[in-house]
């Protein structure tokens, strides 16, 4: 077996391995357990002092969401205006850094506060070393802990029986940062540092080369970022081009690294829901249909990477590195490909090779990727996505029986399903119509500085770029200009939709799941743990995507595979 | 009321700790690998002249060159061509530096040419080519430095980085410290 594949499939097994401890530790963070990391309990304690905050106070669901909402105001009216008057700070800016136009900086401030990143804006150049740490790498790691609260109010909800309270949303937000994130942004921090990811606050060096000219070379507080934005399935990359730049990921080692921590803990959470559930087989088999997928789609993007570009083929060079254009040498073709099928997985959305140079149906499959967003997803987001299908394939199989369907012991009934049912369609809504309008747009006037690459491939980047927005992914095809007033602003609606509707429904389910009356399961129950529901899930997901994107996937990626 | 103080408190306090103190520690953590923590500087009669992972531009023919970059190896504000693969001006491109290859390489052919080499990184400062890459260079740089075919494949040999722990990832070359190598040679 050759080393490119061998990094890969240990790297996969070894983030696997670990996330099965590391779920049953999460789990018992969720439940205020007995954790070696109690060593924070003093200082939890005294920010809950400061802010006047109740740990055990209980929240019922509209209780919880009120509260994250208030949060996440805060979060972003702070982001919004830093972005607004970095130029004037006076501290942490050696490179003179202007402030960011208002358009840039409402997108911006609303891209990192719903842990999606897409960066209209370019790190060396746009943000000051202030802006660095206060905005984004402070969102990276709070933005994740809203994701992951979120979800263990969801938890709590499927344990309740005839109970409205989902727990307290400010202890298990403050308590996912800090036991669940901080820990492991040290520890990946660190090996980041020590494999060259610079952290100084000096400015630009002015270097001469070898043949005599001058560069300046961009630095930082690189490394404090980078394993945040990887963990908390941020993506937002120190410098414009992201993990692909040797300063955040100088060698194959830290690519290794920070592909574990894109995966880590979002399939660490599919298996905390075993462990709190006390239902490890059910976990199981999420994780399985989720890694069908999974392994589906990696296995065609590092065919199709290593393949190569067949219109390169022909022009007679030796094609053995694959398709090498927008990728580094120290990775590789397979491992970018793996690379882009696990960020496009978890809506981490770092890049380690420029998606849109890659092959037209790895394009494809990045895109229905994101449109499905819940292969392990987001951290606690995409196990919320997960969930939506579970509510839609149990209901479908509960029409196909003729009973009222269940799940865990409690009815799922009319407006749980109108809930599920709003939440999913509002993904083909927020990608499909808003794309629809650039494309009307570019049509209408073909001179528009949108596009650098013509045709279908042209359609394939604003439909990512949608696609990428409302999965709060954040990685685009990097072509498209996108800083200006109706990517920047249409972009950052569709993102703040795509991020909330998809966190208060299903929350909005689980709370009142908590609230009903606790049924045995019966012969007539359709068994969570049985190979009939775990088809009924993947057949859901596939189903629902299909039908909702496939016109789309045609139009882009499809046509330009076929037109090869 | 109370919630307003609840997350203005939460907010503040989340922001010292992750944006300033986090930050901060590594940072000090980094004072005591002041190599690393500065991203492997390389001096040279006490000049900075690069960093041992950014790639530099070379177009001499005494000196390896890296791959083409789109942003002409500007490490202050890199990036990537962003070409789609049927994009016909990539294509165009791709053949133009082929035939440019060929044309400061005589003698090669265009088999022998790797695909890192007439392509543009993602960062546009890569700083390593393709074993394939280095090679296929040997007999320009042999020429115009005077020196034997034999003696620079030895020291290509030398430079080629193995994959981690000899079992993941790619065979690949630093350029930079290839060439470094190679001004010391002569």
């Amino acid at each position: 077996m050759d080393t490119d594949m061998s990094g890969i499939i240990f790297g996969f097994l070894f983030t696997v391995i670990l996330a099965v401890p590391f779920g049953k530790y999460i789990s018992k963070v969720f439940k205020g357990e007995k954790v070696w990391t109690d060593f924070f309990t003093p200082l939890e304690n005294l920010i809950f002092k400061i802010s006047a905050i109740d740990p055990n106070e209980e929240m019922d669901w509209k209780k919880s969401m009120k509260a994250m909402l208030l949060l996440n105001l805060i979060f972003f009216i702070w982001s919004f205006a830093v972005l607004l008057v970095q130029g004037w700070i006076p501290i942490l800016n050696p490179a003179r850094i202007a402030s960011m136009e208002p358009s840039l900086a409402f997108h911006s401030a609303v891209s990192f506060v719903t842990n999606t990143n897409m960066q209209a804006y370019s790190g060396e150049t746009s943000a000051t070393y202030f802006s660095q740490m206060f905005v984004f790498t402070f969102l990276q790691f709070v933005s994740a802990g809203t994701g992951i609260a979120a979800l263990a109010l969801i938890f709590k909800g499927l344990t309740q029986r005839q109970a409205s309270n989902l727990g307290n949303f400010y202890n298990l937000f403050l308590k996912s940062c800090t036991r669940i994130l901080l820990p492991l942004a040290f520890v990946v921090s660190i090996i980041l540092l020590l494999n060259g990811v610079p952290q100084t606050f000096k400015a630009q060096q002015k270097t001469l080369t070898l043949q005599g000219d001058t560069v300046r070379v961009a630095t930082g507080p690189v490394a404090s970022m980078i394993s945040i934005k990887q963990l908390g399935t941020n993506g937002g990359g120190y410098f414009g081009t992201n993990s692909a730049h040797p300063f955040e990921n100088p060698n194959y080692l830290t690519d290794m690294v920070e592909n574990f921590s894109i995966l880590f803990i979002p399939i660490a959470l599919v298996f905390s829901f075993g462990y709190y559930l006390d239902r490890k087989k059910l976990a199981w088999i999420f994780f399985g249909i989720m890694t069908l997928l999974f392994i589906t789609f990696a296995a065609i993007n590092i065919n199709y990477e290593t393949a190569g570009n067949p219109l390169i083929t022909k022009m007679g060079i030796n094609q053995s590195l694959g398709n090498m254009e927008g990728k580094e040498v120290r990775f590789g073709a397979a491992a970018s490909a793996y690379w882009g099928v696990s960020t496009t997985s978890t809506s981490n959305g770092s890049v380690n090779s420029m998606h849109d140079s890659q092959m037209p149906l790895s394009g494809g499959v990045y895109m229905l990727d994101m449109m499905i967003n819940a292969l392990y997803g987001g951290v606690g987001v995409g196990f919320i996505n997960f969930f939506i299908y579970i509510i839609i394939a149990i209901f479908i199989s509960g029409l196909m029986v003729g009973r009222t369907p269940e799940f865990l012991g409690k009815k799922i009934e009319a407006k749980e399903v109108k809930i599920a049912a709003l939440v999913l369609l509002v993904t083909p809504f927020l990608v499909l119509v808003p794309t629809a309008i650039a494309s009307y747009a570019v049509a209408k006037n073909p001179n528009l500085p949108w596009l650098n690459n013509p045709s279908f491939h042209g359609f394939s980047a604003m439909l990512y770029q949608f696609t990428s927005c409302n999965a709060n992914n954040g990685s685009n095809f990097a072509g498209l200009g996108i800083n200006n007033y109706f990517w920047n602003i249409i972009g950052g609606i569709v993102i703040f939709i795509g991020r909330f509707i998809p966190i208060i429904g299903p929350v909005a389910i689980a709370g009142m799941m908590a609230e009903k009356k606790y049924i045995p399961e019966s012969v007539g129950t359709l068994k969570a743990e049985s190979y009939t529901f775990a088809f009924m899930v993947l057949g859901i997901i596939i189903i629902v995507s299909a039908l909702n994107f496939f016109p789309a996937l045609a139009l882009g990626p499809i046509a330009e595979h076929l037109a090869l | 009321m109370k919630s307003i103080r609840n997350v203005l408190g939460l907010h503040f306090t989340t922001l010292i700790m992750f944006g300033l103190l986090f930050p901060l520690l590594i940072w000090g953590i980094g004072k005591l690998f002041p190599q690393q923590a500065n991203g492997f500087p390389i001096y040279k009669s006490g000049k900075l002249i690069g960093f041992a992972n950014i790639g530099q531009k070379f177009t001499e023919d005494k000196y390896f060159w890296g791959r083409p970059s789109a942003v002409d190896y500007n490490a202050a504000s890199t990036g990537g061509s962003n070409f789609g693969p049927t994009n016909p001006a990539y294509l165009d491109s791709v053949e133009h530096r082929i035939n440019d290859f060929l044309k400061r390489n005589p003698g090669i052919k265009r088999v022998q040419i790797p695909a890192d080499l007439v392509t543009a990184s993602g960062s546009g400062i890569d700083p390593d080519i393709s074993v394939q890459g280095a090679l296929v260079q040997i007999p320009r740089v042999a020429r115009a430095r005077g020196l034997s075919e034999d003696q620079l494949k030895r020291l290509v040999d030398e430079h080629i980085g193995k994959p981690l722990f000899g079992l993941f990832g790619p065979e690949r070359v630093n350029v930079l410290k290839l060439n470094l190598a190679l001004d010391k040679l002569n």
